[in-house]
């Protein structure tokens, strides 16, 4: 089942056109990878899939972009709720300069829920799936900042879990951490997919090619392919996707 | 250009010398056999060890492409079709050695009627151009000419398939010369089997440049007419 479905969305930076006609649907469950050079769109592409781009001066979308049937993009949509429901986790992990537990539960408080019982519950569930909650069980109440960059990360993960959304968006999610930090965060990736969909922008083709069923890959702001992962990474149908996976650009 | 680029040039480069060896083996087998050339049938005993070298190098370079450079798409086919094509080439090179182990062992020159009805001469002549076209079709990336392997190796099977009878024909008809008779009929049996050997190069050809998997399908049957 299509969890996700774009029609011919193009989007403007002021005169900038910087997506062209970008038309694909995405399952329910699974993990798609957006792959191409910087600039390409991607980012943008990702990004409006929970209206970030709203923030962004002279940003106008045109096309359709619909979320578990409904158009985001309608005025009857509400934002916040929408973000609820389709996360973010950010290259550069952002915990709240709060403790873990406050970072977890911040979401959950704004939203009104006063059960501390419940929230402390959801706050251990969120940790335990984003596979935090053995090394932070202890020290719940120490800041967020002193946890390690990969563990940082990780508890971003936890911060959009707690919401319960249906659909994570993660912008090179590991670009930052190191070699092991983000075998976890790949590990997890490939745990959380089971509950969730997952979009990832991706520099790592390697990365892309590990842990995506389906990949997008993009060039000055059009989708030149979009196919299973296997096929694109094994005999690419388009002669500017072989190119650039080979890497003889980009 | 890739950081590959040149690892795969080199590879290519002794994927084809590979080739240009064992083909030269099978001519001197072919002028061992029909001149009764023991020292030539030596010759390609000894060399049999470039070959096995040649195995362990492209064995070594798809090693190292494939640990240090994370091929995809062709680069990853070709990694992968030269891993195949040269163990091909290794097993061609022992049937070489085989005929030419024959050669020494049993060292009676074929009658000009025993060579013509095994058809010697066409076998040794249909399996060398074999892989002189392989050997072009590796360099030139050329998949037509990987096809036209497919046509020859029918005459090889069809020859193998009648070797039987005619070696029970010769060995009626020269009960004296049963020995050579039956060391021209393993010679046609070896060649049959370097045909599709030769064959298989072929589809990998295809395999690397196209991305289609020929091997146990008739598609080449199609593609021909």
């Amino acid at each position: 089942m299509n969890i996700i479905t774009t029609k011919n969305v193009n989007a403007y930076y002021g005169d900038n056109h910087v997506l062209k006609d970008i038309t694909l649907e995405i399952e329910q469950n699974s993990v798609t990878a957006f792959i191409g050079p910087s600039g390409c769109g991607k980012s943008t592409f990702l990004r409006t899939l929970n209206r970030m781009n709203d923030y962004i001066d002279g940003f106008r979308k045109e096309g359709d972009i619909i979320i578990d049937g409904s158009d985001i993009y309608d005025k009857s949509i509400r934002v916040e709720e929408l973000r609820q429901k389709v996360g973010m986790v950010f290259q550069k992990p952002n915990p709240f300069p709060k403790t873990i537990f406050e970072n977890v539960a911040y979401g959950l408080k704004i939203q009104g829920e006063k059960d501390k019982s419940k929230i402390a519950h959801v706050v251990e569930e969120s940790l335990k799936n984003s596979a935090l909650w053995d090394e932070v069980k202890e020290n719940l109440n120490k800041s967020a900042l002193s946890l390690s960059g990969g563990q940082q990360q990780r508890l971003c993960i936890a911060r959009t879990l707690a919401v319960q959304p249906s659909i994570i968006l993660m912008d090179e999610p590991a670009s930052a951490l190191d070699p092991i930090s983000t075998a976890k965060i790949e590990e997890l990736i490939a745990q959380l997919k089971e509950d969730y969909t997952i979009v990832i922008v991706t520099h790592n083709m390697q990365q892309a090619s590990r842990i995506s069923d389906k990949t997008a890959f993009f060039y000055m702001g059009d989708m030149i392919e979009y196919d299973k992962t296997k096929d694109i990474f094994t005999h690419p149908k388009n002669e500017r996707t072989e190119n650039y996976i080979t890497g003889r650009f980009g | 250009m890739s950081n590959l680029d040149p690892e795969l040039e080199a590879l290519k480069h002794n994927l084809v010398d590979m080739l240009a060896l064992v083909n030269s083996q099978l001519s001197k087998c072919k002028e061992a056999t029909l001149n009764e050339d023991l020292n030539l049938a030596k010759e390609v005993v000894s060399r049999e060890k470039r070959v096995n070298a040649l195995d362990l190098a492209i064995d070594k370079d798809c090693e190292n492409i494939l640990a240090l450079y994370t091929p995809v798409a062709t680069d990853l086919r070709f990694v992968l079709a030269s891993l195949k094509i040269s163990n091909d080439l290794e097993r061609i090179g022992d049937n070489a050695e085989g005929i030419a182990g024959l050669l020494i062992h049993v060292m009676e020159k074929a009658t000009e009627e025993m060579v013509s009805k095994f058809k010697l001469n066409e076998m040794f002549d249909v399996t060398i151009s074999m892989l002189s076209d392989m050997e072009e079709a590796v360099e030139n990336e050329d998949t037509a000419l990987a096809r036209q392997i497919f046509a020859k190796d029918e005459f090889l099977n069809e020859n193998n398939r009648n070797a039987d009878s005619i070696a029970k024909e010769l060995i009626l008809q020269y009960p004296d010369n049963i020995k050579l008779i039956l060391k021209l009929f393993s010679i046609v049996r070896k060649l049959e089997r370097v045909g599709d050997l030769a064959k298989n190069i072929g589809e990998e050809v295809i395999f690397h440049i196209e991305a289609k998997v020929l091997k146990h399908k008739k598609d080449q049957k199609k593609k021909k007419k």
